[in-house]
């Protein structure tokens, strides 16, 4: 509660918003018991005093009224009635939208339809009409505003509670036999009630401005009893001779309406999970780098990978996601990456261009290599003309680098427009050649399809045609097949192989199936909480794994022909990355772990083209290497 | 003695009729299918994604109404789709750990509610039965009164199956209750189930489209293609010897350390359209078999060699 307000505070407007209507609601409750005149005794001898007059701080009204008291009573009227019809709007408004959620089907089309019609009335006028029919008063004025605000509330809380809806947890409270009500009410509820009191908060200072505006022409609350509107409805005729008795109501409804806003979007924003992780600033187009320490020396490689370290800073906390990590791919090699989730493959891969999301991301070490030329650091343009031309990426989730409302082949020729000088003919050329080359069958149709045309394995297939657009020379690709069925993967698969083969593509490929890796990769590098643990030649790490924790992960993973069997497991987790503890990472889940495993750094130490981090490895590595020599 | 006896089940999901046209045949997500699972084995399912495995599911544990066919659960016929009827006889481990948990109730609340509403027990035998299930799946009681997203996705997978079975039912269908898990994790719930099952002398439905987790669980295996059975055999002999040339297709395809990396099957080929079904073998657009009987008639399941059906004119 304590964090939720220092967010909601942070963010200066809400605070301001907060303050201002704290003081309004102070002074509105005090009014009973505070020493004031009564608003309604008329005195017209005493017409249209100026403020500061004896007696009336803030002068009187027409008919000689203290505006002090009538202000801060009209004011109590306000709020109140402004509230009430929000509570009420939410109340109908978010009944309807979570039936018609949760029911689906007809009567969600039929509810729907309905209130796409009241939406379709200006409101002023809806509300006029609805007065109109109940005859003016504060209480009608009421029902009139909470009425055509209904149609935001059941819209919105609709949309919600239909996702939720589809949630598996829904279903698993029906299988444990609670009824539709109870569902309604224990499962949804709780979970779109955010969401009706961020809609709450966003709507209310409209709210109150509509009462006014009906009170103003007259319709809302009756002489004498004041509202905000009806002050400044009956001080219409003293506008310019007399402004203060209309100013004074005037910065009321400002005050309210501006203060509630602030308010309501602060809450909004706090509310929403996305902006509780970060800033309240928008991420930077690149990773933020600050560099700590030397910056390795230029090699060779293609793309190297030097000591790379990438945090996440939130809070207080640090959360060291990539601690020193080396890796490096020639032209023509593909290296698998392996590890469990959370070990840091994701972010080393984005780490590369740049792409791990600032804040909180920061790069605070080491170099990454591109023809021997850093990255880390490079300017923005620089970086964007290499993203996609030089160095491609594939997803695991295709559709996140699909635009949902354009063709895929008009996606894909634009992603070569912006590299490449090239005519919109000639481009159109290129991605149905590219198409074929990925193996969609019927190329020249397919590619005036949108992207949820197409099924799984179909998109996945245009997110590879997208990394080959430029003719890259490294693409690193983030667990591309996982989601993909064995029949589509192993197509997939054989056509990357294909292309380094052809191509002289370099290939970063992470995944966790060891089965792909051996079929695909070169060499492989195993990743555990953020380091690498082990590297070498794909058929010798397989065969005789140096580091405990990848023979453990090789023993876990089912071969298909081994039959029916109990399965190896590791015991534990793996560690959270912001609290690692010195030493092996690996050491609480070790079998063969000694008291010195957990005491200072362990190098990562090898002989020839293995490596391993380990001060008892399961293999000689010096004896591997004269063995192939 | 047979836990499950499904007859002729079959589900077509109905489209909108669009303005000015006639109404579309509808989607036949899952074609009439027969089978059998006796007490204590376990039957897993394979099959590519949407071939109709998680609308079978559904329909077997009540949330979905069959359009044709009929359950039986330990000798009872359930077809009127009541959760709460089936509940008490068969469950579901839901794919996605986190998402099968609410996120705004605690672990003792989402685990007392079946113990609540489908057998109204009070509230000390219901603490009893609550921490004996707990102490079954291994986690510990101070877990009760925390959120499901302070647990990792294996402990939140454990605490799906402890709701299971505090339903305490017969039959526990598993639908890919691994595939969100890593390798090391996997493991550990897997090895758990196998415990759980003698423990309480369970049945279970193992869906999944991973080949080698479904062979090391099961006893027999279902291979599914286009919401059709076209093989059912031994788990020990299903993939080394298919009869039916998707199952081989299947076999073929799972990478495995020390084979070469091939594309089994050819390039282009397309998968059949649920909206435009062909007619005959489903699978003839992709098979290297396939001749024009295989276009005109659909081929049914027919014995072959012990414990062994496939659906195929051409077996292998
Ligand atoms: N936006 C973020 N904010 C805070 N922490 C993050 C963020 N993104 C990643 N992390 C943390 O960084 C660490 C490494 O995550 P990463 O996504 O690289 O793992 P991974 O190996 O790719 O896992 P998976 O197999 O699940 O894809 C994890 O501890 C994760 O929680
Ligand atoms: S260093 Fe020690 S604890 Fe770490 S993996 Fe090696 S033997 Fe195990
Ligand atoms: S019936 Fe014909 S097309 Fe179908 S699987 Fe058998 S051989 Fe192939
Ligand atoms: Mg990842």
């Amino acid at each position: 509660m304590t964090a939720f307000l220092k967010l909601l505070f942070r963010n200066q407007l809400a605070a301001l918003g907060a303050v201002v209507l704290g003081i309004i609601i102070v002074a509105v409750l005090l009014t009973p018991v505070l020493p004031l005149q009564d608003p309604n005794v008329t005195a017209t001898a005493d017409r249209f005093l100026k403020p500061l007059a004896e007696g009336h701080l803030l002068g009187t009204d027409h008919l000689g009224r203290d505006m002090l008291s009538r202000l801060l009573h009209g004011t109590l009227l306000s709020l109140g009635v402004g509230v009430a019809a929000a509570l009420l709007a939410a109340l109908i408004g978010s009944a309807i939208g979570i039936v018609a959620g949760y029911v689906g089907g007809r009567t969600d089309n039929f509810v729907m339809r309905g209130v796409d019609m009241l939406m379709a009335f200006p409101y002023i006028l809806l509300a006029l009409a609805i007065v109109a029919a109940l005859g003016p008063g504060l209480m009608n004025a009421l029902i009139a505003v909470a009425a055509v605000n209904i149609p935001f509330f059941a819209r919105n809380i609709r949309g919600v509670t239909v996702s939720l809806a589809g949630r598996e947890f829904i279903d698993a409270a029906r299988l444990s036999g609670m009824s539709h009500t109870r569902i309604v009410l224990t499962e949804l509820l709780p979970n779109v009630l955010p969401v009706i009191i961020i809609a709450m908060s966003t709507t209310i200072g409209w709210m109150i401005l509509e009462t006014a505006g009906l009170s103003f022409l007259g319709l809302g609350s009756q002489p004498p009893q004041a509202d905000l509107g009806s002050m400044l409805g009956e001080a219409r005729s003293a506008l310019i001779t007399y402004p203060h008795v209309s100013v004074i109501p005037g910065v009321m409804i400002f005050l309210i309406v501006m203060s509630v806003n602030l308010l309501g979007d602060g809450l909004r924003d706090a509310l929403d999970p996305r902006l509780r992780s970060g800033a309240l600033s928008r991420p930077r187009a690149t990773t933020l780098v600050d560099r700590q320490g030397e910056v390795p020396e230029a090699t060779d490689d293609l793309l190297a990978i030097q000591e790379l370290q990438t945090q996440f800073h939130v809070g207080p906390r640090i959360y060291r996601a990539v601690g020193g990590v080396s890796l490096a791919v020639k032209p023509g090699e593909c290296l698998g990456l392996i590890g469990e989730s959370g070990s840091g493959k994701s972010v080393t891969a984005l780490s590369v261009m740049g792409l791990v999301s600032s804040p909180p991301g920061v790069i605070t070490g080491g170099a990454v290599r591109f023809q021997g030329k850093d990255l880390i650091g490079a300017r923005y343009e620089a970086l964007r003309r290499m993203r996609g031309d030089r160095v491609a990426y594939i997803f695991q989730d295709p559709l996140s680098t699909l635009h949902p409302l354009y063709r895929v082949g008009d996606q894909l020729a634009e992603a070569i427009r912006s590299h490449h000088k090239v005519g919109k003919d000639e481009a159109r050329k290129r991605a149905v050649q590219l198409f074929n080359d990925v193996r969609i069958p019927n190329a020249q149709n397919r590619i005036d399809n949108y992207p949820h045309e197409m099924s799984g394995g179909m998109r996945q297939r245009v997110g590879i045609a997208m990394a080959l657009a430029n003719d890259p020379d490294v693409i690193i690709a983030d667990e591309p097949t996982t989601a993909l069925d064995v029949t589509v993967q192993a197509q997939i698969l054989s056509l990357l192989n294909d292309l380094r083969r052809d191509r002289g593509l370099a290939i970063v490929f992470i995944t966790h199936d060891f089965g792909v890796v051996a079929q695909l990769c070169d060499r492989i590098a195993v990743m555990y909480a953020g380091r690498i643990v082990e590297e070498g030649p794909t058929n010798a790490v397989l065969e005789r794994p140096a580091h405990p924790y990848t023979k453990r992960l090789i023993a876990c993973v089912p071969e298909l022909g081994g039959g029916r069997r109990e399965l190896a497991a590791i015991r534990g987790l793996p560690p959270v990355v912001d609290d690692l503890p010195p030493g092996c990472a690996f050491a609480p889940r070790c079998d063969k772990a000694q008291p010195d495993c957990k005491k200072g750094e362990i190098p990562l130490d090898g002989a020839g083209t293995r490596a391993v981090r380990c001060l008892y490895p399961e293999a000689d590595l010096t004896r591997d290497e004269e063995a192939t020599a | 003695m047979t836990a499950l006896k499904v007859e002729n089940l079959a589900k077509t999901f109905q489209l909108k009729k669009p303005l000015f046209r006639a109404t579309p045949p509808g989607v036949r997500a899952v074609r009439p299918m027969s089978f059998d699972v006796a007490a204590g084995e376990t039957l897993g399912v394979v099959g590519e994604s949407g071939c109709g495995k998680s609308t079978l599911a559904r329909m077997l544990v009540g949330l979905l109404e069959p359009s044709a066919g009929r359950i039986e659960i330990a000798g009872r016929a359930l077809d009127n789709a009541d959760p709460e009827e089936f509940g008490k006889l068969i469950q579901y481990v839901f794919q996605d750990p986190t998402s099968s948990l609410n996120p705004r109730k605690t672990i003792r609340q989402i685990i007392e509610a079946p113990l609540k509403r489908l057998y109204k027990m009070p509230k000390e035998k219901r603490e009893a039965r609550i921490s004996e299930i707990f102490d079954s799946v291994n986690l510990r009681e101070e877990f009760l009164d925390r959120y499901p997203h302070e647990f990792s996705g294996g402990q939140a997978q454990r605490i799906g199956i402890a709701r299971a079975l505090a339903a305490n039912p017969e039959i526990i269908i598993l639908d890919e209750p691994v595939s969100a898990l890593d390798v090391s994790v996997q493991a550990q719930v897997l090895n758990l189930m196998e415990v759980l099952k003698a423990e309480f002398g369970l049945t279970y439905l193992f869906i999944t489209h991973d080949l080698a987790v479904v062979e090391a669980v099961s006893d027999r295996i279902l291979v599914l293609y286009f919401g059709a059975v076209v093989e059912v055999g031994r788990a020990d002999s299903i993939f080394a010897n298919p009869r039916h040339p998707y199952t081989k297709l299947l076999a073929d395809s799972a990478p495995v350390v020390g084979r070469p990396l091939t594309a089994p099957e050819q390039k282009g080929s397309e998968l059949p359209d649920p909206l435009n079904p062909p007619t005959g073998c489903a699978f003839a657009g992709r098979c290297p078999r396939a001749t024009d009987l295989c276009r005109k008639t659909d081929p049914v399941l027919e014995k072959m060699g012990d414990d062994q059906f496939a659906a195929c004119h051409h077996p292998l």
